[in-house]
């Protein structure tokens, strides 16, 4: 082909005569037949190829902060890529059989890998910052555990730019809480989540150093924003903040003023819980209710709301919120030195409306100001009908009542609360015990959910409750269930089919726990 | 088995799944739950017994040489979830102490062994030589004919322009390539069906389109001449043309690390192709082993990357003396114990240039680079020298393109500093396929 390559000069001319075609080169410019343009531009492409020399390059990133945190063990990180893995498309419909559900135990991988102190495997943190940003739930524990390098990947791409706000794993992000001026200029200049991610941790460091730069900017800042940063003083709650919430009593906004009597109410020695205490005691006593008979100017500044809504009447409205912002002690004494759970019982407004009202109050105040012996009247025993009980019959606010208890009491309540009434109410009260359940609680469930078996229900009827064991049953359980698995397998005439299904979904519990025994194992340092 | 270093990694374990169904279900039988009796031998094999919904349960026992399995379950994957599962175990917890094969175990394999040292086989029926002749001369007729109206296309081509190519759509070439897998010559047909897609593909297509109608050509020519060239050119036209490469070239027998492993299918869904490169760690020659699956089912070929194994490659004669066949494996696979030397930027293109000359029509070229730093960007990615200076571009889009969740597991790697990486370095850039983090030995392969 020699030859012919010789009429063309460079590249950039065999494109340009290739582009317009030979036809309508003819008489003008380099002369040729389509077959020469090809010869010479093969020669071109090759040699091109052949001669082709690196680029020059852009500017490198930052190399990512160094983590000094130790990786997990290669057991474990093998078990996180799986469990990422197996993140996306899990679920779904259909019966699932006796197989674990990995999904599930993605959180509790993340928790225990937190605990040890761990950080990703580098190969891992893509796979890690997708699934924090699908699950919202993830997110804190799944940032934490990404780290400095999970940061620094946000940055290079949009699609993560998600983990940079919030702060909820903050590492790397937030000033050090002892350096003055950094924190100062991140509260003038931040994002409002960095802003609010800054005053938990300088909280965290120390109380007052919070209400003082919150107090620096507090006159300039929005409604919706003062509401949420009063919001994050709910977090080591002291008689410091007092004068603040005091002062904010007085704010623009009814939520701030709300937010702020909430506060204050939970502080029993604040001037508020006191005020509150006289209108409260001055409606309730031995000789029976009588609630406000009008909202006064007092009792709107300390936060109360004065029009009820749709359906209530006002003066219960009223001393609901009285009641629900005393101090619990202020009853002793004006029940003559009764305990709670004899104030509780006593037949006080016996036959008018007033009394659920009362009880009602007095579990909101349990909740709010964390007293467990209020709470423990309110609750009640746990093997009286549900409907029965003392303070309330609603399952949410036992929940919440249950919670200010302390672990092994909580779970045992809800251990015999569930031999009392088996599992069918008892999911919302699960939901509050400390994880792995402890060993009475767990045996509770593991009985209950072979009593329903032996009366005949299928296990989809339990699914919400066969969900929370797999990811809270003490993975020492798994040998009582596969005693339970095992009694299944004779062939039931009439229950046939339930049989077959209660076996796969013992077999799948236990499948589940000894996952999660393993899975910890595996995370422990070697 | 030997148990130090010796297993493989989950990651190496789920490579083999053949699709992702089995791969889920496999990691879920990944625990201690289902399994009992497990156990394995000095040689490289490990078995279990499954419990499953049945009574009684599976018997599953892999060869790890292989990899080959055998499960008495009912499925038809390959392999299945229970081998599968074993595997997850087996690469978490061992198998304990080696130990002698229950009896269902060792007749399976017992006959593999013996069938390993049987000699090939031998033809079943006499080659009738004079046929095959005539039928080699007949496909070669039709393909010279199928070659010479190529020509025709492309001389038209040029001489209307590349202009009105924009507008001239797709539907020409793809008639065109049908008319050359009429002439049966297959190899020819794909490259006239990119050139059709070049013209839709972006600024500097016109550059792209002389470059490929020129390579075509060159082809063309170089079939019209084939008996003329010397025969490792010849035999890389024939293979190019795609006639099916016949003859034998080198063999080399070495412990070979699997690079990377990587599936694509054909446009028309039909046919998946595995792509399996391997590095000599004795001779440093790079060999690119294929195997395809049918519709619905992947290929039989699986080989984790990181491993290294003891084998026999027959390479083919052409095409830069890439291709090569697995021959017998020797032991069994073991995790790789190094990283692998690399080279600079630099080095890789030259290396890509140098096998151009025995194959101007080659993509790219297996590549390993040391100590490079992956740099993220809106307009593409680039590989750069530890230094900062030299960089390889990273093709995003169109052929030999690799998703972006892979180059984000580079990058989160990376970390910013220098890591190594294997990959395809051609005149489109460097797709990287394998990387190795600082400090540990494991190849992880990018996604």
């Amino acid at each position: 082909m020699g030859k012919d390559v010789e009429q063309y000069g460079d590249w950039e001319e065999l494109v340009g005569a290739a582009l317009l075609g030979t036809d309508r080169r003819r008489g003008g410019g380099p002369a040729g037949s389509p077959e020469a343009l090809l010869d010479a531009a093969a020669v071109h492409t090759v040699r091109r190829r052949a001669g082709l020399r690196p680029a020059q390059a852009r500017p490198l990133p930052a190399p990512a902060p160094r983590d000094p945190r130790p990786a997990p063990p290669a057991a474990a990180r093998q078990r996180l890529a799986q469990l990422l893995a197996g993140r996306t498309g899990a679920g779904g419909g259909g019966r699932r059989g006796a197989a674990p559900d990995l999904t599930e135990l993605l959180p509790q991988w993340l928790a225990a890998a937190g605990r040890h102190g761990y950080r990703s495997p580098a190969a891992l943190v893509p796979a890690l910052l997708d699934a924090a940003r699908a699950r919202t739930d993830l997110r804190p524990q799944a940032l934490a555990l990404a780290g400095p390098r999970g940061l620094w990947l946000a940055r290079l791409n949009p699609d993560w730019r998600f983990a940079l706000r919030g702060g909820a794993g903050g590492s790397g992000e937030l000033p050090d809480v002892t350096d003055r001026a950094g924190v100062e200029r991140l509260w003038q200049e931040g994002l409002f989540a960095e802003r609010v991610a800054l005053l938990g941790a300088v909280r965290a460091h120390e109380a007052a150093a919070a209400v003082r730069l919150l107090a620096t900017t507090w006159a300039t800042e929005r409604a919706e924003d003062r509401l949420m940063f009063l919001d994050s003083l709910r977090v080591g709650l002291s008689e410091g903040d007092e004068p603040f919430l005091e002062a904010a009593l007085g704010d623009r906004s009814r939520n701030v003023r709300a937010t702020a009597a909430e506060l204050l109410s939970a502080l029993p020695g604040s001037a508020l819980a006191t005020r509150m205490a006289e209108r409260a005691v001055a409606c309730v006593g031995p000789e029976g209710v009588n609630p406000p008979a009008e909202c006064d100017a007092g009792m709107l500044r300390d936060g109360v709301v004065r029009n009820p809504p749709a359906g209530r009447g006002e003066r219960a409205w009223w001393l609901g919120q009285l009641v629900e912002s005393a101090p619990l002690s202020c009853w002793r004494e004006r029940f003559g030195g009764l305990g709670p759970a004899e104030i509780v019982a006593l037949p006080v407004a016996e036959g008018d409306s007033w009394r659920e009202e009362l009880h009602a109050a007095w579990c909101r105040a349990a909740v709010r100001q964390r007293d467990a012996g209020w709470s423990r009247a309110l609750l009640g025993a746990a093997s009286s009908p549900p409907a029965a009980g003392p303070g309330t019959a609603s399952l949410a606010e036992r929940a919440k009542l249950l919670e200010t208890l302390p672990d092994g009491e909580r779970a045992e309540w809800v251990a015999q609360f569930i031999r009392a009434h088996g599992l069918s109410e008892a999911f919302q009260l699960l939901g509050v015990c400390v994880v792995p359940w402890a060993g009475a609680l767990g045996r509770a469930v593991v009985d209950a959910l072979d009593s329903a078996r032996e009366a005949g229900s299928y296990p989809w009827s339990f699914s919400g409750v066969m969900g929370l064991a797999e990811r809270c049953l003490d993975p020492a359980e798994a040998g009582r269930l596969e005693a339970a698995a095992a009694g299944v397998e004779e062939p039931g005439d009439s229950a046939g089919g339930a049989a077959a299904y209660w076996a796969e979904a013992f077999q799948r519990l236990v499948a589940t726990l000894r996952l999660r025994e393993a899975m910890l194992t595996e995370l422990t340092p070697t | 088995m030997t148990e130090q270093g010796g297993r493989w990694t989950a990651e190496q374990v789920l490579a083999l799944a053949p699709d992702d169904a089995s791969r889920k279900a496999g990691g879920r039988l990944g625990g201690a739950g289902p399994w009992s009796q497990i156990g394995g031998s000095a040689s490289g094999s490990v078995w279990g017994l499954c419990k499953g919904s049945g009574s009684t349960p599976y018997r599953t026992v892999v060869d790890l040489a292989g990899p080959a399995y055998k499960c008495s379950c009912p499925s038809r994957k390959f392999p299945c979830k229970h081998a599968l599962g074993l595997l997850l175990l087996w690469s978490a917890e061992g198998a304990g102490e080696p130990g002698e094969p229950p009896q269902w175990a060792a007749q399976w394999l017992a006959e593999r062994a013996a069938k390993a040292a049987r000699p090939a086989a031998p033809a079943g029926r006499p080659v009738d030589e004079e046929g095959a002749r005539r039928r080699a001369e007949r496909r070669a007729a039709r393909i010279g004919a199928g070659v010479t109206e190529l020509e025709q296309r492309l001389a038209d081509l040029l001489r209307g322009g590349l202009a009105g190519q924009e507008q001239a759509g797709y539907a020409g070439w793809e008639e065109t390539a049908a008319r050359m897998v009429d002439a049966q010559a297959p190899g020819l047909a794909g490259r006239v069906r990119e050139l059709g897609t070049i013209p839709s593909c972006g600024p500097g297509w016109p550059a792209r389109m002389l470059e490929e109608a020129a390579l075509l050509h060159l082809l063309d020519r170089a079939w019209l001449g084939v008996s003329a060239l010397p025969a490792e050119l010849a035999a890389t036209v024939r293979g190019r043309v795609g006639l099916p490469v016949s003859g034998e070239g080198e063999a080399v027998r070495d412990r070979w690390l699997v690079l990377a492993q990587y599936d694509s299918v054909s446009p028309d869904g039909r046919l998946t192709t595995r792509r399996i490169w391997l590095r000599g760690l004795g001779s440093g020659r790079p060999a690119l082993v294929l195997d395809f699956g049918p519709p619905g089912r992947a290929p039989g070929l699986a080989l984790p990357v990181g491993l290294v194994l003891e084998a026999e490659v027959r390479f083919r004669p052409g095409s830069a003396g890439l291709r090569g066949d697995l021959g017998e494996r020797s032991t069994a696979a073991v995790p790789g114990a190094e990283v692998p030397v690399g080279v600079s930027t630099g080095a890789a293109l030259e290396a890509y240039g140098a096998a151009l000359r025995e194959d101007p029509w080659l993509e790219s070229w297996p590549v390993v680079l040391g100590a490079v730093i992956p740099i993220p960007g809106e307009l593409g990615w680039q590989l750069a020298d530890a230094e900062g200076r030299s960089a390889l571009p990273v093709p995003v889009t169109g052929a030999g393109s690799r998703s972006r969740g892979g180059l984000w597991q580079l990058a989160a790697l990376s970390g910013g500093g220098p890591v190594t990486v294997f990959g395809e370095c051609g005149h489109r850039g460097f797709t990287p396929l394998t990387a190795w983090q600082p400090g540990s030995p494991e190849a992880v392969p990018l996604a």
